[in-house]
């Protein structure tokens, strides 16, 4: 076994037997698996100590041990390791293409020696469901309402969903494609496009992935700009998610309540950051633009009046016999299954997986701060939609600290063009956010993976319908939000 | 208790904004644009679907904000609907990913005539920062006749309500004016 130099935590390269002893071990929760031609790595969390523990596997001619008889989280990896990379995982439990539709002209486009493919593209398969009276519901890529690309297959046994399967991959990009050969600044607004509703926190991963990986500490000012616009970011989508949900359930008040304070929210982002999303403000080095002088004042009244309405909002909705008799003991995820696949951010916190990468392993600025963690064991959609309420309001408490202790100083520093290897790990609205990269001798990106939280809510999601009713699908779906394109890349 | 607090929220003041000026440029051009694309007048109602060609969702948020009580898309007679077979517009983002792109077309086969093409956002205009990507097409006018670009990264969504509004201005032209 040798080390890698990665930083903050370094990366050890094991041989198979290794590899295969360490997913066994049960004190650690997977996290990431990815690659690079020839290479296979795998991020596992010490859910104790809140430390990662990355590893590598060689993968010669192509093949490479997999994780998933021991890893059912490792699954949708492995499918788009071989996809990208046209890496194999030997004995995997799904070998099923996950991103390729066999539509891009190319086969393993990241693998180094992509080969040209002219074959038409094949029928999508479908895992079988063997039973009495059984259909099935087909939804998507294309749904009602401004969504996200994504199919859905139903197995429905008259009113009751048999099993639920997503095939994502719909709006794959080549998001690693494009920043392979860039510096990490021009790379950046990339990783601010993997998912627009959690563009602060990717940007913010990937830039503490830049910055670790070239030894580099941010400026004071830049990392508490940095956090008031992912609070600010955590804000306005759980409003937009807890109207969503009460839309879901046939409740409109709530919906449009919420969507007129996200959109206060929203243009004091625009006031103060001069963008309503505060997309490519997060740069690697720092922040790309200082708040402006009116935008503590703008934030703050926004904060102000979302403040004033939550206890009536959320009293409306704890009382509101209809909306509860919809959101209590539906789409329940056990404590074992959230466990199972570590899923992050409030799926997992309201099935009393408590993780928050603010805590631990926990980062500047947010020391001293000690933001409040809300978990919950229902782990039903209402669960989820307290955790939400929870964790707005201790975000609306955050920002005004935040803002209070803003030090003056430089925005940002240049990277040194250099070589090096660094993770970043940030908590957007939707969970933790994993960025990886691998800079050469210039500086520039040799292989990097941004991965996204909604990675180990699908299965989970899927998981959590079995045996529901197929119209609590749609609520089930915005409780958890789950983000196609952040999987799609 | 529900009851009082939904009396006092129809007593309110509603919350819509004014909307946006329309310029005249824009409406001139659309205005040629429909004159060769349908000779029959819709009334001044549009009917519209969004499709994701594979955005990141930075789009969706801002098209989604259009409905909102603030925008209030449905008091210019702008409504979405669920299906392209009750629409006249397809609003459509993304960079039209490879993956996207059988979807998009099926859509736009089965809009019933006459309709129209909204690429929204700088992705849907040329395939944006995901132009040149193995995975991209760039652009929708690669797969569909686009007739109205909104740009913006994303379009905030006075800009996607300035353009849908010209669309409709541009209607109620009449056939003389248009011909110029």
């Amino acid at each position: 076994m040798s080390l890698a130099d990665c930083r903050p935590w370094p990366r050890h390269l094991l041989d198979p037997a290794r590899w295969a002893a360490l997913a066994a071990d049960e004190s650690l929760a997977l996290l990431s698996l990815w690659a690079e031609p020839g290479l296979v790595h795998a991020a596992f969390l010490a859910e104790a100590e809140g430390s990662l523990l990355l590893a590598s596997c060689p993968a010669p001619e192509g093949r490479y041990p997999a994780l998933s008889p021991v890893r059912p989280g490792a699954v949708p990896f492995e499918r788009m390791i071989r996809d990208l990379w046209g890496l194999t995982a030997e004995g995997a439990a799904d070998l099923r293409p996950w991103l390729d539709h066999g539509r891009w002209g190319v086969i393993g486009p990241l693998s180094g020696r992509p080969e040209q493919s002219m074959l038409p593209p094949p029928q999508p398969e479908f895992l079988a469901v063997e039973g009495e009276g059984l259909h099935q519901i087909p939804l998507g890529p294309i749904h009602g309402g401004a969504t996200e690309p994504a199919h859905f297959r139903l197995h429905v046994q008259g009113e009751r969903v048999a099993r639920l399967e997503a095939r994502l991959g719909y709006a794959h990009r080549g998001v690693i494609g494009l920043m392979l050969g860039k510096s990490p600044r021009s790379a950046a607004r990339f990783a601010a496009r993997i998912a627009g509703d959690s563009t602060v926190a990717h940007a913010w991963a990937f830039a503490m992935a830049a910055e670790a990986a070239t030894e580099l500490t941010p400026p004071p000012r830049a990392l508490v700009l940095r956090a008031v616009m992912a609070e600010l970011e955590r804000i306005h989508n759980h409003l937009k998610a807890w109207g969503a949900i009460c839309a879901a359930a046939g409740f409109a008040w709530p919906h449009s309540r919420c969507a007129v304070l996200r959109e206060g929210v929203l243009r004091a982002c625009a006031t103060a950051f001069r963008h309503r999303l505060m997309m490519d403000l997060v740069v690697p080095g720092g922040v790309s633009g200082d708040i402006a002088p009116a935008g503590p004042a703008a934030i703050l009244a926004a904060l102000e009046a979302v403040a004033a309405e939550i206890p009536e909002l959320a009293g409306v909705c704890e009382a509101h016999a209809g909306l509860q008799d919809r959101i209590a003991g539906t789409g329940v995820v056990s404590a074992e299954l959230a466990a199972r696949f570590a899923a992050g951010g409030p799926v997992g916190r309201a099935s009393g997986r408590g993780f928050d990468a603010r805590r631990l392993p926990g980062h500047a600025p947010y020391d001293g701060l000690d933001p409040v963690v809300p978990v919950l064991a229902q782990g039903d959609v209402g669960a989820r939609l307290r955790i939400r309420i929870s964790e707005l309001r201790e975000s609306i408490r955050l920002v005004p600290a935040l803002l209070a202790r803003l030090p003056e100083g430089e925005l940002r520093l240049s990277l040194p063009p250099r070589a090096g290897e660094g993770v970043g790990m940030v908590e957007g609205f939707r969970g933790e956010c994993l960025h990886w990269m691998a800079l050469d001798d210039g500086g520039l990106i040799r292989a990097a993976f941004p991965r996204d939280p909604s990675w180990l809510q699908y299965p989970v999601l899927e998981a959590a319908m079995q045996g529901g009713a197929v119209a609590d699908f749609p609520l089930c779906e915005a409780s958890f939000g789950c983000s196609p394109a952040g999987v799609d890349l | 208790m529900l009851g009082p607090k939904l009396a006092r929220a129809l007593l309110r003041r509603s919350p819509a904004e004014p909307a946006p000026p329309v310029p005249e440029n824009v409406v001139q051009a659309l205005a040629e644009r429909l004159e060769a694309a349908a000779q029959r007048r819709l009334g001044r109602s549009l009917a519209i679907r969004q499709v994701n060609a594979g955005s990141c969702n930075g789009c969706e948020l801002e098209v989604g904000a259009l409905a909102d009580p603030i925008h209030d898309l449905e008091r210019f007679g702008l409504r979405f609907v669920a299906s392209p077979r009750h629409a006249d517009v397809l609003l459509v983002t993304g960079p039209l990913s490879r993956n996207m792109r059988e979807a998009l077309e099926r859509a736009w086969a089965c809009t019933p005539d006459p309709k129209w093409i909204v690429a929204a956002g700088d992705c849907a205009v040329d395939g944006g920062v995901f132009r040149g990507s193995y995975a991209v097409e760039g652009g929708i006018t690669q797969a569909l006749p686009v007739d109205l670009v909104i740009p913006g990264c994303p379009p905030t969504p006075m800009q996607l309500l300035e353009g849908l509004l010209a669309l409709l201005e541009a209607q109620q032209q009449p056939a003389a004016l248009r011909r110029r």
